[in-house]
């Protein structure tokens, strides 16, 4: 195991307003990053930059202007493509985030079910019996778009159950996928878990029955090396605001040829190629997808953030991040009437921690480490099937980032161990 | 460290959210609310049982999961609802709305709200003022059932 950090995290703190505060009266422990990430400066800059001097409409216009904005919005399309290993820049569709990503993949099936797309999208189209397979520790974005496309077009919605501590094996999974499995859709990593998934294992098994897999890579792709061809799914989704980008920007990866197939969501302009009163056709993927005006500064940003990514190197962020994984795991399980739920410590996971304290609501958990200004996220964290599951209403969630220190696992560990006394339960 | 939470943990509020009043089914109720938050998952169902062809409570009772905001919050209500009348009760509920909606400006009215008064404190932290509400509203909603059959048709 690391027992050190790559990067010098001091120096890359000072890269982050967003962690120079006082809350309460102490320094910023900011452990929410799984909720939305803070953003170095170059990311704020980079953003302003293109709207002082590079700011206009893409794909349409001939002026100076517009010509630089749509340069600099594809650019950013290739950096993204880059960095998750995209076969082109055409595989890399922009959505408002990653909900809206597999909303839209969501969509496109019931739209090819309804018989639109001609025949290319026919191989999307799904027929009564069909199934459509999640698992039951998804977040809602995951999971309620599947279970509406079921309702719309007559499909199976089925769901991989989980274990007592909210993970899931391919055994599991083995037992829900069958012969009439259509869609398979996870996270490659679970936002309460943090269970990684055998995302590879699953495509064989997803693809060998002739299944699509759709993978939800929101809190994967801000963490570790993620090379989606490699991998092998077929569609993927996730948000620029939990990897140091902008909100109001998401990707959507897929296969081109799949992409070129599958009817658009959303219409309107920029995304045709000929309209006539009668009827209209459309270009291929990306722009099939991107309707109206788009996220241009925000999608420069991304770009940005994601260079930024690259030269801290992802393989030290997953490393600082298993590590301080560990310490948050072992810290919080040593603790007398705390829960942790997902892998047990020691055992792989991301670098993010839900847990339960006994007696005490997680809404009071979190107000009491707020007071000592430890930011975590309390409640369900969109994901009510899996609490019910573990028969619990809401977790607390500690999640790391490139820049937490293990002082700050720390302060959260000896507020939490305090929590039960404050509130008269230990 | 304390400063931050002492204005929003009154010891009124953490006894009550563990000696809680009214916490239990309610056999034969006249009325009964469910009521959820989504954003956190909180619930309560509220019961109410009124002297025989009156307008007056004669008890409510609560069952829910939750923070030790809406648990004491419901405990308090419990303990004040017996032997109000309705008009009474939508007196209180809109008293403690109020409160919850000052920020912490302002005195609340001692002899309508009794030990609600404690939840002051609460209205300046604007993500917990739906947990304080959470039953009270539930127990409006059980009061307009009931105003509905107790009116003259």
């Amino acid at each position: 195991m690391t027992t050190s950090t790559a990067f010098d995290i001091s120096a890359k703190r000072l890269d982050f307003p967003g962690l120079q505060h006082e809350v309460n009266g102490f320094p910023l422990a900011y452990l929410d990053t799984g909720a939305t990430a803070q953003r170095p400066t170059s990311v704020l800059d980079a953003e302003r930059r293109f709207l002082e001097t590079t700011n206009a409409a893409v794909h349409r216009g001939a002026h100076t202007l517009a010509g630089l904005a749509t340069e600099a919005y594809e650019e950013a399309r290739e950096t993204v493509a880059r960095f998750v290993g995209a076969a082109s820049s055409d595989e890399i569709v922009w959505t408002s985030n990653a909900t809206d990503a597999l909303n839209l993949v969501a969509h496109g099936f019931e739209a090819a079910t309804d018989g639109r797309g001609g025949s290319p999208a026919k191989r999307f189209a799904l027929s009564p019996g069909d199934e459509i397979v999640v698992t039951e520790a998804e977040h809602h974005a995951n999971l309620v778009p599947w279970q509406e496309l079921a309702a719309r077009t007559g499909a199976v919605f089925r769901y991989v159950p989980v274990a007592d501590d909210g993970t899931w094996s391919l055994d599991d999974a083995r037992s829900v996928i069958g012969a009439r499995t259509r869609i398979l859709a996870f996270a490659h990593i679970s936002n309460v878990t943090g269970y990684v998934a055998p995302v590879e294992e699953l495509v064989e098994l997803a693809h060998g029955v002739g299944a699509l897999v759709v993978l939800d890579a929101c809190q994967s792709a801000p963490h570790r090396h993620l090379d989606l061809a490699r991998l092998g799914v077929d569609f993927a989704a996730f948000s620029a605001h939990k990897m140091l980008g902008p909100t109001g920007i998401g990707v959507l990866w897929g296969r081109k040829e799949l992409l070129d197939a599958l009817p658009p969501f959303r219409t309107g302009g920029s995304m045709i190629s000929t309209v006539t009163m009668e009827s209209t056709t459309f270009l291929p993927a990306p722009q099939r997808f991107e309707a109206g005006t788009q996220p241009v500064s925000q999608a420069v940003a991304f770009a940005e953030a994601i260079r930024y990514l690259e030269a801290v190197g992802l393989g030290a962020i997953e490393a600082h991040e298993d590590r301080l994984a560990e310490r948050l795991v072992s810290g919080l399980t040593a603790l007398p009437g705390i829960r942790v739920v997902g892998p047990a410590a020691g055992v792989p996971r991301s670098g993010l921690a839900s847990f339960d304290v006994a007696g005490v609501h997680a809404h009071d958990v979190g107000q009491y480490l707020d007071a000592q200004g430890i930011a975590v996220r309390v409640g369900h964290h969109c994901a009510q099937p899996l609490h019910r599951r573990l028969g619990l209403t809401a977790t607390t969630r500690a999640s790391t980032y490139l820049y937490t220190t293990d002082d700050e696992i720390d302060r959260l560990l000896a507020g939490v161990a305090e929590v039960r006394g404050y509130f008269g339960v230990a | 460290m304390a400063d931050a939470l002492a204005g929003l943990y009154q010891q009124v509020i953490l006894d009550h959210s563990k000696a809680r009043t009214g916490e239990g089914e309610l056999p034969g109720a006249d009325a009964e609310h469910f009521e959820r938050n989504p954003t956190c998952g909180d619930e309560i169902t509220v019961r109410v049982v009124m002297e025989a062809g009156t307008d007056t409570i004669r008890s409510l009772a609560w069952e829910g999961d939750g923070c030790s905001i809406s648990m004491a919050s419901a405990s308090v209500l419990a303990g004040m609802a017996p032997g109000l009348t309705l008009a009474e009760l939508a007196e209180r509920t809109e008293a403690f709305r109020g409160m919850m909606r000052s920020k912490g400006v302002g005195e609340p009215d001692e002899d309508l709200l009794g030990d609600a008064v404690a939840f002051q404190g609460v209205s300046k932290f604007v993500m917990r003022v739906k947990c304080a509400m959470l039953s009270w509203v539930a127990a409006e909603a059980c009061a307009t059932q009931l105003g509905a059959r107790l009116a003259p048709s």
